[in-house]
């Protein structure tokens, strides 16, 4: 048997998974495509290395912390609080720069672990106090943006060091630097899922929590850590946003937790969990991006871009379901 | 039932299938159930039983055919029009609201009353009758969720009569009972006939076929292979119909040399579920647990294996005393539990068959999944055990009952356990995959490990153990050697008649 397994096995699967899954990934790409080609028809402007370094720019943090909300969505769980969590810790890392005179690495690390601290509550809260992770991280959204409001009254921090701005505005060659930021986060978000324990327990909690947990798989641990990368990379989203507009900004990222589910749905990711894909949570992520800009440059009524975002969504998770269905019919 | 062929049949199906893309599910069937009888369709998983009553329940349209019911064809609008036809389901999977009332749920869709407002006084009286005629004793106004299983169950009977039914399909109902449970249910299901309302009994278990039919129809691959009163079968004729071939040894037992003990557990106590538990299992032994539902066979399984907590007690291996606080110690320990549930507690359904046997044992390197030697461990498992999937790398939702049973066996085998527990192992496979399960017991007990059979049905414990442990309200009721081995022996320890010796 073993000699006869494989060309499709190497392949990943039979020739109709593999097509399923490309198809589902295509939709979304399919569509990114589809929107990225009529927009350079239809405006000139877009197709310029402004407007496209704009895009790249603008998506970067939301990217970023698209990916981590991904992971979580994969366990079944989902993170609400993303966006105050990004604000609280691009004011903390300001405030260490600006006012504590901490190097800008270090303040940026620093930035990091607030996020990661916060998500580390989220993940006690959802693994040892057995909260529903829908209710954990609507809690921390109301707590962390109520702690960045506390010491800042609601107001801007200023006084960053220039090369803080490297990080969100610099460029490498002809390469923005936030999307290298993004390319290295996908790469190393892709490789943890794919080729880590964390990222197969994430899967297989997602899919049934009972059965890892009866296959010795350290839930409490795990489900924890999932939300501290979560926390991390909003985390750095903060950092990167603040550098884009060199400042700390305590009202940033209101809603922002919508946009990073929303990238993650449109790329696949099943709310029940076990479902889920780093590419397709890029692709989510700027295809909304694409659909913002293009409003913009044709002029189109700026509420309207609501409205085809959430139409985006409908489409894309109909889809899905759509092709699973069929799926398993045919079966 | 005298002379049933007179009778107009309730339900006919004429020259009627069903294909899904790539599949006849259902082939040119012609049937008739008769008023009154109680008709148990047989057939393996994938036999298209199920896709036959749900034709009929018009869950499903037929691509071809017509069914009658009462001697007129019906067109096809739904299953809400099949139940006003008289065509009711009584699904495996009950399909009731548990935070609402009995009668609630009795009349939902239908609430007596005016003006949207319901009159919940004729609500729970015509709720208190239709509950005395299926047996169940109880204030219509409690929760669901409050009601066991088996109270479950008649009140989804009960909601059969709420709508007339002429006809009621009932997907192997006693899958969730206990023995004497089951044996109550088959008296209301002979009340029902008698009233003249036909049953379509949908079953795998051998025994309760001859036990309840009055007609049985054998189908495989789609087709009727045949209709026979019961008195026309036995056993070994009803396998081979369904089967299409002869199975040569459903409990392939042989003798085992049987070694050291290998997993001594002493004193095992949980508060209100095990009482001081204590039983060794040696290298090579098969060991049965017996019991009613709820005597704690399972409980005492999950507290060795640290699913549950226990409150006190010890377990050993191989000498050794272990400190298990949960599964992950008992697995590193060499303890596998097999569950009773693959659906919900063996499989990450959606991941692959690859990824489900190596869920328990990852190998890594460097910290990394060693994908390469993931795929070499997923198909040296799949030949070893005969898995049939058309890739390992296939979900395993699309799997079979026997073939996913097999990946949860490889799961397990992953982990090198020294000890496995299998909780109801045969439960939902086909006939030909349960042979094939014991077959690959008992030939992980030759290899010297020591083996645990949890199971409601007798004989799979009477043929496949060396012991069989009896448990009664959480206790040990009694050890009974093979040689002493009787059914009422077992029944007698697990009913409580007898004291433990």
């Amino acid at each position: 048997m073993s000699s006869t397994a494989t060309t499709e096995e190497r392949a990943g699967g039979t020739l109709r998974e593999r097509l399923s899954g490309v198809i589902s990934q295509l939709a979304a790409a399919g569509a990114l495509i589809v929107v990225f080609v009529f927009l350079s028809i239809a405006s000139p402007v877009f197709l310029s290395a402004d407007n496209l370094y704009n895009i790249g720019v603008q998506t970067s943090y939301t990217a970023v912390i698209a990916i981590g909300v991904t992971l979580v969505i994969i366990t079944a769980g989902i993170d609400l609080s993303v966006g105050s969590v990004a604000a609280l810790s691009g004011v903390v890392g300001v405030v260490l720069m600006a006012k504590a005179g901490v190097p800008v690495v270090l303040a940026i690390l620093g930035g990091i672990l607030v996020g990661a601290a916060c998500g580390l509550v989220n993940g006690l809260l959802v693994s040892v106090a057995g909260l529903n992770p829908f209710i954990a991280t609507l809690g921390m959204l109301s707590v962390a943006r109520g702690m960045v409001y506390i010491p800042t009254n609601a107001m801007s921090v200023f006084g960053v060091p220039d090369s803080f701005r490297l990080l969100g505005q610099g460029v490498i060659g002809s390469i923005p630097i936030p999307i290298i930021v993004v390319a290295v986060v996908a790469v190393a978000g892709y490789v943890v899922l794919a080729r880590t324990k964390l990222g197969r327990y994430a899967y297989a909690m997602g899919s049934n929590r009972e059965a890892a947990r009866l296959s010795g798989i350290p839930i409490r641990r795990y489900l924890t850590v999932v939300y501290v990368i979560s926390g991390a990379l909003a985390g750095f989203g903060g950092m990167i946003a603040s550098s884009q507009v060199a400042s700390g900004q305590p009202n940033f990222g209101i809603g922002l937790e919508l946009d990073a589910i929303a990238a993650a749905v449109i790329g696949g990711a099943s709310l029940f969990g076990g479902q889920g894909t780093v590419v397709g949570t890029l692709i989510g992520a700027f295809l909304i991006a694409l659909i913002r800009n293009g409003s913009v440059l044709l002029d189109v009524n700026i509420y309207y871009q609501q409205v085809i975002i959430g139409v985006v969504i409908w489409v894309a998770v109909l889809w899905d379901q759509y092709r699973r269905r069929r799926l398993a019919v045919s079966e | 039932m005298s002379s049933p062929e007179t009778k107009t049949p309730v339900v006919r199906f004429r020259n009627v299938s069903k294909e899904f893309p790539g599949v006849l599910a259902v082939d040119s069937v012609d049937l008739d159930i008769l008023p009154g009888e109680i008709h148990v369709v047989a057939g393996e998983n994938g036999a298209g039983k199920s896709t036959l009553m749900k034709l009929l329940s018009q869950v499903e349209r037929p691509s071809g055919g017509e069914v009658e019911i009462s001697g007129e064809p019906v067109e096809f609008h739904g299953p809400r029009y099949a139940q006003s036809l008289g065509v009711a389901m009584v699904y495996q999977e009950f399909a009731l609201a548990s935070h609402l009332s009995i009668a609630e749920n009795l009349f939902m869709g239908r609430e007596p009353g005016r003006f949207g407002f319901v009159n919940r006084r004729a609500e729970s009286e015509e709720a208190r009758g239709l509950l005395e005629r299926v047996g169940l004793r109880t204030d219509p106004d409690r929760m669901v969720s409050s009601l066991a299983v088996a109270e479950q169950q008649r009140l989804e009977i009960a909601k059969t009569l709420a709508i007339d039914a002429k006809v009621v399909i009932m997907d192997e109902p006693t899958a969730t009972l206990a023995e004497r449970e089951i044996e109550d249910l088959f008296g209301v299901i002979r009340d029902l006939t008698s009233g003249g309302i036909a049953i379509l009994y949908i079953s795998h278990r051998l025994d309760e076929i001859f036990r309840i039919a009055d007609r049985v129809t054998v189908m495989r691959d789609g087709k009727i292979v045949d209709t026979l009163p019961v008195g026309d079968l036995d056993e070994d004729k009803l396998v081979r119909l369904m089967v299409g071939r002869d199975i040569e040894n459903l409990y392939p037992k042989t003798e085992v040399e049987i070694g050291d003990v290998v997993l001594r557990a002493e004193g095992i106590t949980r508060a209100n579920v095990l009482k001081d538990c204590s039983f060794e299992v040696r290298s090579g032994e098969i060991l049965g647990f017996a019991g009613l539902v709820g005597a704690g066979r399972t409980e005492l399984a999950r507290a060795v294996f640290g699913a549950d907590r226990m409150d006190s007690g010890t377990v050993e291996l191989e000498g050794r005393e272990l400190n298990i606080m949960n599964p992950q110690d008992a697995i590193e320990a060499g303890i596998g539990y097999l569950t009773e549930d693959r659906k919900s507690e063996g499989l990450a359904l959606q991941l692959g068959v690859d990824q489900n046997i190596t869920l328990a044992h990852l190998p890594t390197r460097f910290g990394f999944i060693n994908l390469v030697e993931e795929r070499r461990i997923a198909r040296r498992r799949r030949d070893e055990l005969n898995i049939r999937t058309p890739s390992i790398r296939r979900s395993v939702q699309v799997l079979s009952g026997g073939n996913q049973q097999k990946v949860v066996v490889a799961k397990w085998l992953e982990t090198r356990a020294r000890v496995l527990f299998f909780d109801e192992p045969a439960r939902g496979i086909d006939v030909g995959a349960k042979a094939e399960m014991f077959g690959l017991i008992e030939d992980l007990a030759k290899e010297g490990r020591g083996i645990v059979i949890i199971s409601s049905y007798l004989p799979e414990l009477l043929n496949m153990c060396d012991r069989i442990l009896v448990m009664h309200e959480g206790e040990v009721a009694g050890l009974i050697p093979r040689a002493e081995f009787s059914e009422e022996r077992v029944m007698a320890l697990a009913t409580g008649i007898e004291e433990a010796a």
